[in-house]
């Protein structure tokens, strides 16, 4: 709930990212009263025209006698079908008048009507699909978690019942457990090298609730060439939107799932299905590449090792991450372990600075008992540090873990490979003192600098009971590494840190 | 694959900013429109008609009907070239101004494209002229050395044939 004018062109951002990462968002703005719209009043901005083009809907009330059907709906189409943000404009006298409530729940609507169900004939092309194959990948992304807990239960069972190797997006992290044998890890730019090999190589591909995005796809015309592809998704406008599909079965992930997996057992389909043996020696050998490994230096904390350390201190607690966006994003990603859904919080399509440290007060407000962390860069947590003051306000015991590298790394990373080490603003010689800023907020501030010392301090900020920022300095031009280059296929990852020596086409510098 | 031209028939409630969200689908998506027309076809309804000439390939205009098919007030999309036979129209009003012999031949035209004239002057008239988007083309190009001041188009206006209506088949 935002002011009018400024209060609500400062939720525009929040709106967009929700909008990418199809997160089911009411957002309820002020407005000036209905006589004073469109004469330039004081804090107006036309904010159904702005918003339209970054919400799923969105609605000006005009009357209070329709406030109840438009915040009803707004709620039902917030969250149903492909969720997405819808934005509710109440003007002043709207606000003020008053009206009686009669408490309708709205379930359908005359013209949206999502399709949750996919029909039979396509289950069964899929089933046919899936137990002719001979090197089949599932690709899930955030449709799975959108989809709720139950989809995630469909996922692991039907991945248990094929056998089928399962990698997933960056918004699709836990829904499949990371210490399943099965799980690949995540594909795509910063994803494994098994992963995106899996995708290049494999004969049949399963998209569960993703979309194609750039960052997963590479180079198009070399985008796994030799395969099948089913696109499951609820968004009929998802499918060979970017990649041509052999077949798209529209519907909820979960509804589609369990309609594969029902059919799969009645079928006794395990029986016809080839040995995917070969299959996973090819893929154990892409495993054995490593390719998340990095450079561990002994006087230094190298970034991917505080990730670690911190996933190995609380992977027994109840843990929610959320992350800014960069280096530090990407490495709790390849690092950090999920076993469930809806434990990981990142701000995936925008990619939006600043997105970590509010969910993590969101998510806190969620689950008030959980152990909520904003795994940070020194560059995103300034986007919204303001809000730390909100943590102290509502006792919000949140953790700020910052990997401070005094660089803005992943740009820094990409001056560095594609405009020849011509660093440019990705370098601040006016970073604050986060630990006494921390203090000003009244939060506890750390800092540690020595890798023998990181885990006292992990334990330390888990031990504190209210909001903690730990600063932890790490090693300085540490690159993200694997990476499948712009332009580049799945198949030409750059596994080693040789990222000054590597030739990027000019089609792909300009695709970025 | 090759840019063809379409005619989309859009069904839409007439709610406020409708038009505004089709139009920023396609400029925001990087679509083109050729053509559109849009009123309300059914005043108790609230049910307005949405007609959008574009030139793509077969998979853009697919992309393009099932992003219209996201947005929440749109009802239905017919893509009137793949679908049933149908005819389109254009109506346009043409101002030529001319003395003389000019403006005997402007008038002969007319009455040879069936033209209407709707406004006279000494040294002036309008014409209303109905057809295809080539009639009217065709009409306009030759007033232009008799004399031609200004033009407003409709653009095309489309419905099926038969007696089934579009959007009802669609559902």
């Amino acid at each position: 709930m935002v002011t009018s004018g400024p209060g609500a062109t400062n939720a525009i951002t929040g709106i967009a990212d929700a909008l990418l990462d199809s997160i089911p968002m009411v957002v309820i703005t002020g407005q000036v009263g209905t006589s004073l719209i469109g004469t330039d009043a004081f804090q107006e901005a036309d904010i159904v025209g702005i918003t339209r083009s970054c919400s799923k809907h969105n609605y000006l009330v005009r009357r209070v006698e329709d406030l109840e059907r438009i915040i009803h709906e707004a709620f039902y189409i917030a969250s149903s079908g492909r969720p997405g943000p819808v934005v509710v404009d109440v003007p002043k006298d709207v606000q003020f008048a008053e009206y009686e409530y009669v408490g309708d729940i709205v379930t359908e609507h005359k013209t949206y009507k999502p399709i949750l169900d996919a029909s039979p004939s396509v289950i069964a092309d899929a089933v046919n699909l899936i137990k002719n194959a001979k090197k089949p990948v599932f690709y899930t992304g955030g449709g799975v978690i959108n989809s709720g807990p139950e989809a995630s239960k469909a996922l692991r069972e039907l991945v248990e019942l094929t056998g089928i190797p399962v990698t997933s997006t960056l918004m699709g992290l836990g829904s499949y457990p990371s210490s399943g044998d099965k799980w690949l890890e995540m594909l795509g730019m910063h994803g494994s090298y098994q992963a995106n090999m899996a995708m290049h190589d494999c004969d049949l591909m399963i998209c569960v609730g993703a979309r194609f995005d750039d960052r997963i796809t590479g180079r198009i015309d070399a985008f796994s060439p030799n395969s099948k592809k089913i696109h499951i998704d609820i968004d009929p406008s998802s499918i060979n939107k970017i990649i041509q599909v052999d077949l798209p079965i529209i519907g909820d992930v979960k509804s589609v799932l369990n309609d594969i997996i029902q059919l799969w057992k009645d079928g006794d389909c395990a029986k016809e299905q080839p040995s995917l043996d070969p299959w996973f020696k090819e893929i154990n050998e892409w495993r054995s590449k490593n390719s998340y490994d990095y450079n561990k230096t002994k006087d230094i904390i190298a970034p991917q090792y505080a990730i670690e350390r911190l996933y190995e201190l609380t992977k027994d607690k109840d843990t929610y991450i959320t992350t800014e966006v960069g280096q530090h994003q990407m490495w709790a990603a390849q690092h950090f372990k999920f076993e469930e859904p809806n434990h990981w919080m990142t701000s995936g399509g925008l990619g939006t600075m600043g997105y970590g440290l509010p969910a993590a007060l969101g998510v806190q407000v969620a689950h008030p008992d959980a152990i909520v962390i904003d795994i940070a860069g020194e560059g995103s947590v300034q986007m919204c540090m303001q809000e730390m003051s909100t943590a102290m306000q509502f006792n919000l015991p949140i953790k700020i873990f910052i990997l401070n590298n005094e660089r803005l790394g992943m740009v820094r990373q990409w001056q560095q490979l594609l405009h020849g080490s011509r660093y440019s603003s990705t370098y601040s010689e006016a970073l604050p003192d986060f630990v006494i800023m921390a203090k000003a907020f009244g939060c506890l501030g750390l800092r540690v600098s020595d890798p023998d010392k990181l885990d006292d301090t992990i334990k330390e900020m888990l031990a504190y009971d209210g909001p903690v920022l730990v600063d932890v300095m790490v090693e300085k031009h540490a690159n993200c590494l694997p990476m499948i280059p712009s332009g580049a296929s799945h198949n030409e990852m750059i596994l080693e840190d040789v990222l000054a020596d590597t030739e990027v086409s000019d089609a792909g510098k300009r695709m970025v | 694959m090759t840019n063809d031209k379409h005619t989309l028939s859009i069904l839409v409630d007439n709610e406020a900013g409708v038009l505004a969200r089709v139009i920023g689908l396609f400029s925001a998506r990087g679509f083109n429109i050729e053509s559109l027309t849009v009123s309300e076809i059914d005043k108790s309804s609230h049910v307005s008609c949405i007609t959008i000439v574009t030139t793509a390939t077969d998979n853009v205009i697919t992309q393009i009907k099932l992003q219209l098919l996201r947005l929440v007030p749109v009802h239905s999309v017919v893509d009137l070239t793949l679908g049933p036979p149908h005819v389109e129209r254009e109506m346009a009003l043409i101002k030529v101004a001319s003395v003389g012999q000019k403006r005997v031949e402007a008038l002969r035209l007319a009455d040879a494209f069936r033209a209407h004239t709707i406004d006279a002057a000494v040294d002036s008239f309008i014409f209303e002229i109905t057809g295809s988007q080539d009639k009217v083309n065709q009409f306009i190009k030759l007033m232009i050395p008799l004399g031609l001041v200004e033009i407003s188009r409709t653009g095309i206006a489309a419905i099926s044939r038969g007696s089934e209506a579009v959007h009802d088949l669609e559902d």
